[in-house]
């Protein structure tokens, strides 16, 4: 018969593994968004791009753009034109149109997706309303211009990336008594 | 959760045996009477998920709607899923090994008999707390067994927190029964019982035993995130908030895919068991079967997004995942070398424990087979989400897993009983199982090939002919089961006397104790030569 100490300090020692392996599921989420960043996967943008670069007037790349409401979202959401033709390197700009067509105050949050994924770390927005949250009044429109560069290293052999915003309805998590634009900088920099 | 080991001696054993009453199994520490309450449930449990997968077959029978709402039809492939892993085929295991593993040890019970009855008794308290929600207003559980978010979180039914709840009682039990098992492995072996010497079922359910350990604290966790998604206003899944759906399904696949190892290693040492028994052979290979296992255990931490090739993982990862998939053949296909070199120029006999352990080796390779198919990611794009997926889990769980436990049942029933079982009855229930499974199975990979999407209760009428003869072999199968509650019943009732050793070509220390096992076996430890 084995003593019970024996017995006492694998259960104990089990017992750790189990809480370890319990923490490292919620650990998977930093890493999974760490491992998104860092190997630009999943169509994630980066936040605010601060630079700047020299335009290659050799190559044109297609930008198109996709607008869609995510369920319940009752705001018009679209961009002004499908696509843009644009140098890397260029600042560019597409503006997005907003409007809430109900008869309370809401505030909403843009969500962007790039593909093909592997594009998305070449993909550098200076200005984009996807940085914060909008508020709009009831009936209240609003033009939104968003402005980007395609990184001139972005691989040659893509030739045509689609950017697709899903606007999610967010009154009841953010309702918008703070007013006008909420800059929310603690949630997320896109 | 204290280790209290039995410690009476040999004299004081005889004289007692089980209290009386209803209380006796309320109150047991004894891993005999554990491992029946274990097996009756799992049973309970089959023929439930069972009646499920009978209503989802009734639907399919012909096209078009007639039996069930399609609201329905999602709650039965929901809860047929989850009563069918994690009610029937991880019990079942988990019965075995607390019936098997002492006695193949040399020990008198399992290292934490007081945390054994715990882990039994949450069960019944977990899939009642499941099964109820299919009465509550908005219905069960509908999001299919993967409960990929948003469907699962943002889209559920209301009950959604009690499927929660449920599954944290579930992961609680197996935790506590894996380091159970773990412990007695570990700790209670007869001196001279060496790890190289221990039968392979026990070597099998020590490494399930670890997988266990190291995965279901990540499915309590991803259903922590669920119910913090719903209830706390966090964002773990909801893009609205920064979170993302995707994340879900790899945290759930880092769970699921080494829990489907789970559900088939203790049927890998099952089988490695009785099928020398029956070639009247030892086992061929039996230290590359050992690493043979631990590789598999290893790989299945590595390939879970083989489940997700469509989600837009990138081409490296792609190709990473597909390979590391591809992987697994080697050492599985060891094991089915090793199972069919043992047979080779034996002297086989086919009673019912070798005739389902023969038709696990054949089948569970066609459902190898079409894993690969799968596994090839190009492919995949093709397959993801259709009947081939059915067909291909279909045929590694109920060839694999549950003929594994038929298989067991009928090979160790006579220990358990001290009767042996109807011979005939036992052939007829495997030919009837086997013929079942088979008309319902195969055709399946045919509507999957040509398109045809899972969890729909409607179909394409090109896929009328196929799908009613899945459903005839369905309600074949279903109703065969009934026949094998009657033989369990029969042979505890009565039958013929069985010996200690009712197999000719059975090794182990189990076939060392009297049939049917004494109450209290091993109380001094065996010798081991």
């Amino acid at each position: 018969m084995a003593n019970s100490t024996a017995v006492k300090r694998l259960v104990l020692r089990l017992l750790l593994m189990v809480v370890v392996m319990f923490a490292f599921g919620f650990a998977l989420v930093p890493i999974y968004d760490v491992m998104c960043k860092a190997f630009g996967i999943n169509g994630k943008t980066a936040g605010q791009y601060e630079g700047e670069q020299v335009v290659d007037p050799t190559r044109q790349v297609r930008v198109q753009f996709l607008s869609t409401n995510a369920i319940d979202m009752v705001w018009e959401f679209y961009p002004k034109g499908d696509q843009l033709v644009v140098n890397p390197g260029a600042v560019n700009e597409m503006v997005f149109v907003v409007s809430n067509p109900t008869d309370h105050p809401m505030t909403a949050q843009a969500v962007p997706s790039i593909s093909p994924a592997e594009a998305a770390q070449y993909f550098h927005k200076t200005e984009c309303f996807c940085f914060t949250q909008q508020v709009l009044q009831p009936g209240q429109s609003l033009e939104m211009p968003m402005r980007f560069i395609v990184d001139r290293d972005m691989p040659k052999d893509v030739k045509h990336l689609t950017l697709a915003y899903t606007l999610f309805d967010i009154t009841a998590r953010h309702p918008p008594v703070a007013a006008n634009a909420g800059k929310d900088e603690t949630r997320l920099a896109r | 959760m204290s280790a209290v080991i039995d410690d009476h001696g040999p004299a004081q054993d005889h004289a007692h045996g089980p209290a009386k009453g209803l209380m006796r199994w309320v109150l047991t520490t004894n891993h005999k009477d554990i491992g029946t309450l274990y097996l009756w449930f799992s049973f309970c449990m089959f023929l439930l998920g069972g009646s499920f997968a009978m209503v989802i077959r009734a639907e399919l029978f012909q096209p078009g709607l007639q039996i069930v709402a399609p609201a329905f039809f999602n709650q039965m492939t929901t809860m047929h899923g989850l009563i069918m892993v994690f009610g029937a085929v991880m019990p079942a295991f988990v019965g075995l090994a607390n019936w098997m593993i002492p006695l193949m040890i040399g020990a008198p019970d399992m290292a934490l008999p007081r945390m054994n009855n715990f882990s039994f008794w949450l069960l019944p308290a977990a899939f009642a707390l499941l099964i109820s929600t299919l009465f509550m207003a908005g219905g069960g559980p509908n999001f299919g067994w993967t409960f990929y978010a948003p469907l699962s979180t943002t889209y559920a039914p209301e009950s959604v927190t009690y499927f929660i709840f449920a599954i944290h009682l579930m992961g609680i039990s197996s935790i506590m029964g894996a380091i159970n098992v773990i412990a007695t492995i570990l700790n209670l072996r007869a001196p001279g019982m060496t790890l190289m010497k221990m039968p392979l079922f026990v070597w099998t359910w020590l490494i399930t035993a670890f997988l266990l350990i190291a995965v279901m604290p990540v499915l309590a966790g991803v259903v922590t995130m669920m119910l913090m998604d719903i209830h706390f206003g966090t964002s773990f899944f909801s893009a609205a908030g920064g979170g993302d759906p995707v994340l879900f399904q790899h945290v759930f696949w880092f769970f699921g895919h080494p829990e489907v190892y789970i559900m088939i290693l203790p049927a890998f040492g099952a089988i490695s068991a009785i099928i020398p028994t029956f070639s009247r052979k030892p086992l061929f290979g039996y230290t590359s079967m050992v690493y043979a296992t631990a590789s598999i255990a290893f790989l299945s931490f590595i390939v879970w997004a083989h489940h997700m090739f469509v989600v837009g993982i990138p081409l490296v990862g792609e190709l990473f995942f597909m390979y590391a998939t591809l992987l697994i053949a080697v050492p599985t296909g060891v094991k089915v070398f090793n199972w069919v070199s043992t047979m080779w120029q034996g002297s086989l006999t086919f009673e019912t424990p070798m005739l389902f352990a023969v038709a696990f080796v054949i089948l569970f390779t066609i459902g190898g087979f079409s894993g690969l198919m799968l596994a090839i990611a190009p492919a995949d794009f093709q397959y993801h989400d259709t009947y081939f997926v059915v067909a291909h889990f279909h045929y590694v769980l109920v060839p694999g897993a549950i003929f594994g436990i038929f298989a067991s049942t009928y090979y160790w029933l006579p220990k358990w009983t001290g009767h042996m079982y109807d011979e005939t009855l036992g052939k007829l229930h495997f030919w009837l199982s086997f013929v079942g499974m088979n008309l319902t199975f195969f055709p399946m990979h045919f509507v999957g090939l040509a398109g045809m999407p899972r969890r729909v209760p409607d179909y394409n009428l090109q896929f009328a002919d196929f799908n009613m003869v899945s459903s005839i072999g369905g309600f074949m199968f279903g109703t065969t089961q009934l026949l094998f509650l009657f033989i369990v019943i029969k042979c505890i009732r009565g039958g013929p006397k069985a010996p200690a050793k009712p197999w000719d070509g059975a090794e182990g220390l189990e076939w060392s104790v009297p049939s049917p096992a004494p109450y209290h076996t091993f109380t001094t430890p065996p010798e081991i030569k």
